[in-house]
């Protein structure tokens, strides 16, 4: 069954000057539990699209539909709110609050959430178990590893026991080893959890693993295979 | 975990904090120290005022301030009445007259007060002021006493001859030789050139009016603060007779006071000001630098409320660690100085001339270092707000992929 609904998506940056259409009239269908790979030279809209899936962007038409809700017609407050309670972030950069432990960046989310203190401990440590650093859980970012801390922003996605998490270029800033790891944890939350991801990425490491491929090219979708 | 992120945010940049930290720990305490230095300096003055040249009250029959004559006078016993009341400390009558001071080489205009040297001791303090002689204890017929500046000017001293010259009650001109029984020196250079004092009977007798007559009571209150209450209350009870409290004797006092306390909130408001575009600038480069950062929670789910008060309470520990320290720094120095006191004695002949002491001790006034506290916390929210400001009209999609 749908989970996500792309109904006829257009988007054009600059509109009042160079006009740069990114997205022209994009059609798409996430099912639960994906593990799906947007692919796409630079420039063919997949960030774009993964923004206006993720509530960050709206689209100049054409309606997103995350569990029969139209999030694009939702107010900036309610986007915040469901982006909380339903969608996981995950970003190339990694993106860790600097200042917070591993644990604590895990936690930051379930507090948003208003999750209760013992809670957001138990979960939190289970989640950076699940991604293989329990013993990192005092360490802050910036003496982690690039795995590490991605390892830690996958965990983090995952705190809120999110609908899907979207994951923008994910492996661009790790080596192959790394890269490898976070795809085999990844791929096993997704089996496990049945939990729905989707990623923009150039990683063939990363397209190899997706169950589905969908190509973007100019703006409109070239190619959707399910693997 | 908003505050933590808030504190430790503080430290990411820890020279840059410290700069902020101590430009705030520098302005507050410059702040704090002028305001107990301008504090005590005009709490002196004022002591000084009420305790040795006009007590806490006096009582005058209706019209004599107006028209200070001999005759509008009123018998001394109306004391026994007004010290009835439980606040009153001590009571003291005076017989005052404009008159001349004279000696061998010149002359000058003076009051005359004549007093009951015991009853003055209670409400005065000037027996306490006296550098030579003694407060009327040498046995002269006609004791005076006299300060300094006026000896000068007379070229007197000790047991020296003083004619006094002045009014009659019927109108005519009067007068006797006094000798200098003591010689007194108060912070005010003015009030010691103006203001001869003698025992009530003797002027009494050269005024031609009765020893219990008087034209003004001194008193002394166990709570100066209460000097208007009770001004009003005796007012109400006595008929034909003008209460007036120290504001209304001195009531450059009272400006002085309220003046100085205005200057010392302006001059706090000004450096908070100008602070508070040094937090605004510090605030600003932390906004810019964490654009990603603000975009990622922005992205993950963090209202922008929230983000809001995290920068506010950013902003307001940094400005309340630099104020509270600047603070803590001023009450340090001030609780020295107000034991040593600053000497401004280079200055002395402008301040004396003006009624003030060279010797100024800073003091404490809770309320005004609770208030500056509290324009401190002020200071850092408002500082707070453009900078946070800033950082809700960031775009997640575009500020999570900043460089």
């Amino acid at each position: 069954m749908s989970i996500i609904t792309l109904n006829k998506i257009y988007k054009t940056y600059n509109s009042r000057q160079v006009p740069v259409h990114a997205l022209k009239g994009v059609d798409l269908l996430f099912d639960e539990g994906e593990f799906t790979a947007i692919v796409g030279p630079s420039g063919s809209g997949k960030t774009t699209l993964l923004n206006i899936l993720g509530g960050l962007d709206d689209p100049d038409s054409g309606d997103v539909i995350i569990d029969e809700v139209y999030v694009n017609r939702l107010s900036g407050n309610e986007k915040i709110k469901f982006r909380l309670n339903h969608i996981g972030f995950i970003f190339q950069a990694y993106n860790l609050i600097p200042v917070l432990t591993a644990r604590e960046n895990v936690e930051f989310i379930l507090e948003l959430q208003g999750v209760p203190k013992a809670e957001r401990k138990k979960r939190s440590l289970q989640l950076l178990e699940a991604v293989g650093i329990p013993e990192k859980a005092d360490v802050r970012p910036r003496q982690l590893s690039g795995g590490q801390q991605q390892r830690v922003a996958v965990a983090r996605a995952l705190a809120s026991n999110p609908r899907f998490v979207l994951a923008d270029e994910p492996t661009a800033n790790l080596d192959s080893t790394s890269a490898e790891n976070l795809l085999s944890i990844m791929h096993e939350l997704n089996q496990q959890e049945n939990t729905t991801f989707i990623f923009s990425t150039h990683d063939e490491r990363v397209v190899k693993k997706a169950r589905r491929v969908v190509t973007l090219q100019d703006g409109t979708i070239k190619d959707d295979k399910t693997i | 975990m908003l505050f933590k992120i808030a504190w430790r945010n503080i430290w990411r940049s820890p020279v840059r904090s410290w700069i902020i930290i101590s430009a705030l720990t520098v302005g507050m305490f410059a702040g704090i120290f002028s305001a107990t230095f301008i504090n005590g300096w005009m709490m002196q003055r004022l002591h000084d005022g009420v305790e040795t040249e006009t007590g806490h009250l006096q009582i005058f029959r209706d019209g004599y301030r107006k028209h200070p004559e001999v005759s509008v006078s009123f018998n001394s016993e109306l004391a026994t009445v007004v010290s009835e009341n439980p606040l009153i400390k001590g009571i003291s009558p005076r017989i005052m007259v404009q008159g001349m001071a004279a000696s061998t080489e010149t002359a000058r205009g003076v009051k005359i007060n004549g007093i009951d040297p015991d009853a003055e001791k209670a409400v005065l303090n000037l027996h306490e002021k006296i550098i030579e002689g003694d407060w009327f204890e040498s046995p002269y017929k006609r004791p005076i006493v006299i300060g300094q500046k006026l000896a000068g000017q007379l070229q007197l001293k000790l047991k020296s001859r003083i004619i006094l010259r002045f009014q009659d009650v019927d109108g005519n001109i009067t007068g006797g030789a006094f000798r200098v029984a003591g010689i007194f020196k108060t912070n005010n250079t003015a009030f010691d050139e103006a203001n001869v004092w003698v025992k009530k009977e003797n002027l009494a007798s050269l005024l031609g009016v009765s020893a219990d007559k008087c034209h003004s009571l001194v008193v002394r209150l166990s709570d100066a603060d209460k000097a208007m209450v009770v001004a009003r209350e005796l007012q109400s009870e006595l008929t034909g007779m003008e209460v007036v409290p120290w504001k209304e004797l001195s009531p450059e006092l009272g400006y002085m006071t309220e003046l100085g306390n205005t200057y010392l909130y302006l001059f706090v408001i000004i450096i908070l000001l100008a602070l508070g575009f040094g937090i605004i600038n510090t605030m600003l480069m932390v906004v810019l630098e964490r654009v990603r950062e603000i975009g990622m929670l922005m992205s993950v789910g963090m209202s922008r409320r929230r983000i809001f008060l995290m920068i506010v309470l950013e902003t307001v520990m940094l400005s309340s660690a630099g104020g509270m320290s600047g603070i803590l720094l001023g009450m340090i120095a001030v609780w020295r100085l107000s034991y040593t006191g600053i000497d401004l004695s280079v200055w002395s002949t402008g301040l004396t001339e003006m009624g003030f002491d060279p010797i100024i001790y800073p003091e404490w006034d809770v309320a005004l270092v609770l208030n500056i506290a509290l324009l401190v916390v002020i200071t850092g929210i408002l500082a707070s707000l453009y900078p946070a400001w800033k950082a809700l009209k960031l775009k997640p999609s575009e500020a999570v992929r900043t460089i």
